[in-house]
């Protein structure tokens, strides 16, 4: 048991197993929805956890990668004739290139300055789409056509499970090989103490640029496969709001941890439908049940069950 | 000719003149001490040969070429590392992974490999860990080696410093007091870790308060007072030299020396 718990590839292992035995479960299309979209956040929170929890650098305006990945599949198909599968890719290459030019400046910054940098780069993603009504249909949103590959198009909850699934172990299995690689360990170090990092020959802003780059890029996926499964973007995507829950399911999930980023995301996605039967109250639930996993699992719900399970172990 | 020549250096804090016109220069494989009492700008002085200050005078010869004012890691690739008094730990690694970072220069850095985790990534992984675990014998932390750093007591951590800036295969190699807080035994064990490093041909800088130590393992040592250099030469030399004892003593403790003397 011990070792399976140290073991981050069995992790993977499980996580793939998870997604293919909990299909058969679902009792309807409706919970097949909420599982393929807790994948898609997942994603989206794995490569925040990157940044966050092994680079230590914080980030509140992953939304707008994630808009950026959204709006490419659905601009690129309406207005540029770009098909659906190379929208996709394109909006990859953008969210990388954004991420870079504006990471280079803004990683210079520390703490809550940085936190502050990135909030005004997300929030002027928003407004960006919010008032280019001509291409992005402004507040009102657009229309998103289907993914087509091969002549088959890609919509309805199940076939969003599994491309969604499939990619969050992916993402989830390079999350690991990074981790434990030269360059996971440096982001690591920096996330420590940078000064010794440096001392050391780590050239700290390209690393923080790089896992900065690399967290767009999980966003950006994780953003064209939220718009071409719902078929439609509004602004929504892209706000200040959904930058916060990211972050809130990174550290919720807790930090550092990779399946941390999957629990945290399921738990934000799945426990508000189940609040439901709170009707009003319903916020106020889901606040409350957040803070008290907070004061009791300050580390996050993994980092802290982990540790429970090796002080029964030994 | 010298390995590290420091030349008239100059920093100020404000109106605080931490370092004033400190000159002097290392030979490979000597160990040379910097020493002073506190308030002397040593490990102000290490900041600035380390990059993590730049000078606002003088310069800085590494190896033949002028590195004044060159960042930290830039300095790591020309073969300048270096440990620190205030410890710097990566505490949420392990204590292998805290060496293996210090490897970082000798590995192969394609992102692309690793993220896919090729094959030679792996083989990499196991020969830089190879490597960490060889530098955590030389120090005694083998035993250690899979615990979280963090947990470590304050001697092993200093001992873990020293393994990690090995790990750069450093010309030269800055010792921030690497005996502070050690017990008799352990500081023993510190110093016979110095002088293996040092008969490698690897020049040793060192700021230390222990001054059996530094008498003990020197070859040659730099006095350092308010900023500037007092006195320069080998243990017996700085030990007969009345200013230093006199800076070390004040001017009441000297007199005392004299008396005691006669």
């Amino acid at each position: 048991m011990r070792n399976v718990l140290k073991n981050p590839y069995a992790m993977v292992i499980g996580v793939a197993l998870v997604v293919v035995v909990l299909y058969p479960l679902l009792p309807s299309s409706y919970y097949v929805r909420v599982a393929a979209l807790a994948f898609i956040n997942a994603l989206a929170v794995l490569g925040l956890n990157v940044l966050m929890g092994f680079a230590g650098q914080v980030s509140l305006g992953h939304a707008g990668f994630f808009g950026i990945g959204a709006y490419a599949v659905a601009v690129g198909p309406a207005h540029l004739g770009t098909p659906s599968w190379a929208a996709l890719p394109a909006g990859v290459v953008s969210a990388a290139l954004i991420a870079f030019f504006v990471g280079r400046p803004i990683l210079k910054l520390k703490g809550y300055y940085l936190a502050v940098a990135t909030m005004g780069m997300g929030i002027l993603f928003a407004m960006v789409v919010s008032n280019e009504a001509n291409l992005t249909g402004g507040p009102n949103g657009m229309r998103v056509s289907r993914l087509i590959l091969f002549g088959w198009s890609a919509s309805g909850p199940p076939t969003w499970y599994w491309i969604s699934g499939i990619t969050l172990v992916i993402g989830a299995w390079i999350a690991v090989n990074l981790i434990e690689s030269p360059t996971g360990r440096a982001f690591r170090a920096i996330h420590d103490s940078e000064t010794a990092a440096h001392v050391l020959g780590v050239d700290a802003a390209r690393y923080k640029l790089l896992a900065f780059v690399l967290s767009a890029v999980y966003a950006s996926i994780a953003g064209s496969y939220f718009a071409l499964f719902d078929g439609f973007v509004t602004p929504e995507t892209t706000s200040f709001l959904r930058s916060i829950e990211f972050v809130v399911m990174a550290v919720l999930g807790g930090l550092g941890s990779i399946l941390g980023s999957i629990v945290g995301a399921t738990i934000l996605v799945v426990l508000p439908q189940a609040l439901t039967v709170f009707h009003d109250y319903e916020h106020i639930v889901l606040g409350a049940l957040i803070i008290v996993f907070l004061i009791f699992l300050p580390a996050g719900i993994v980092p802290a069950l982990r540790s429970l399970l090796q002080t029964r172990a030994s | 000719m010298s390995l590290l020549i420091v030349e008239n250096l100059r920093i100020a804090f404000g109106g605080l003149v931490a370092v004033d016109g400190v000159s002097f220069a290392v030979q490979r494989g000597e160990i040379f001490a910097l020493i002073g009492p506190n308030g002397a700008g040593k490990t102000t002085l290490f900041n600035i040969i380390s990059g993590i200050y730049a000078p606002q005078g003088g310069r800085i010869v590494l190896d033949g070429e002028d590195v004044s004012g060159l960042p930290p890691y830039q300095l790591a690739r020309r073969g300048l590392s270096r440990t620190f008094q205030n410890l710097q730990i990566f505490f949420r690694m392990s204590t292998v992974e805290n060496v293996m970072v210090g490897r970082h220069l000798h590995e192969k850095r394609n992102v692309l490999a690793h993220l896919f985790a090729l094959p030679s990534v792996k083989a990499q992984n196991r020969a830089t860990r190879a490597c960490a675990e060889k530098l955590l014998a030389l120090v005694g932390l083998s035993a250690v080696a899979d615990t979280p750093a963090g947990g470590l007591p304050y001697g092993a951590l200093k001992r873990l410093e020293i393994a990690r800036a090995l790990a750069t295969e450093p010309k030269i190699l800055l010792l921030d007091e690497p005996a502070a807080g050690c017990n008799p035994t352990e500081t023993e064990e510190v110093d016979a870790v110095i002088k293996k490093i040092a008969a490698q041909g690897i020049a040793v800088v060192l700021v230390e308060h222990d001054m059996r130590m530094v008498m003990n393992i020197s070859s040659r040592i730099h006095v350092l007072d308010r900023a500037r250099t007092l006195a320069e030469g080998t243990a017996e030399a700085v030990r007969a030299n009345p200013a230093v004892m006199a800076a070390y003593l004040g001017g009441h403790g000297k007199r005392e020396v004299h008396r005691a003397h006669a």
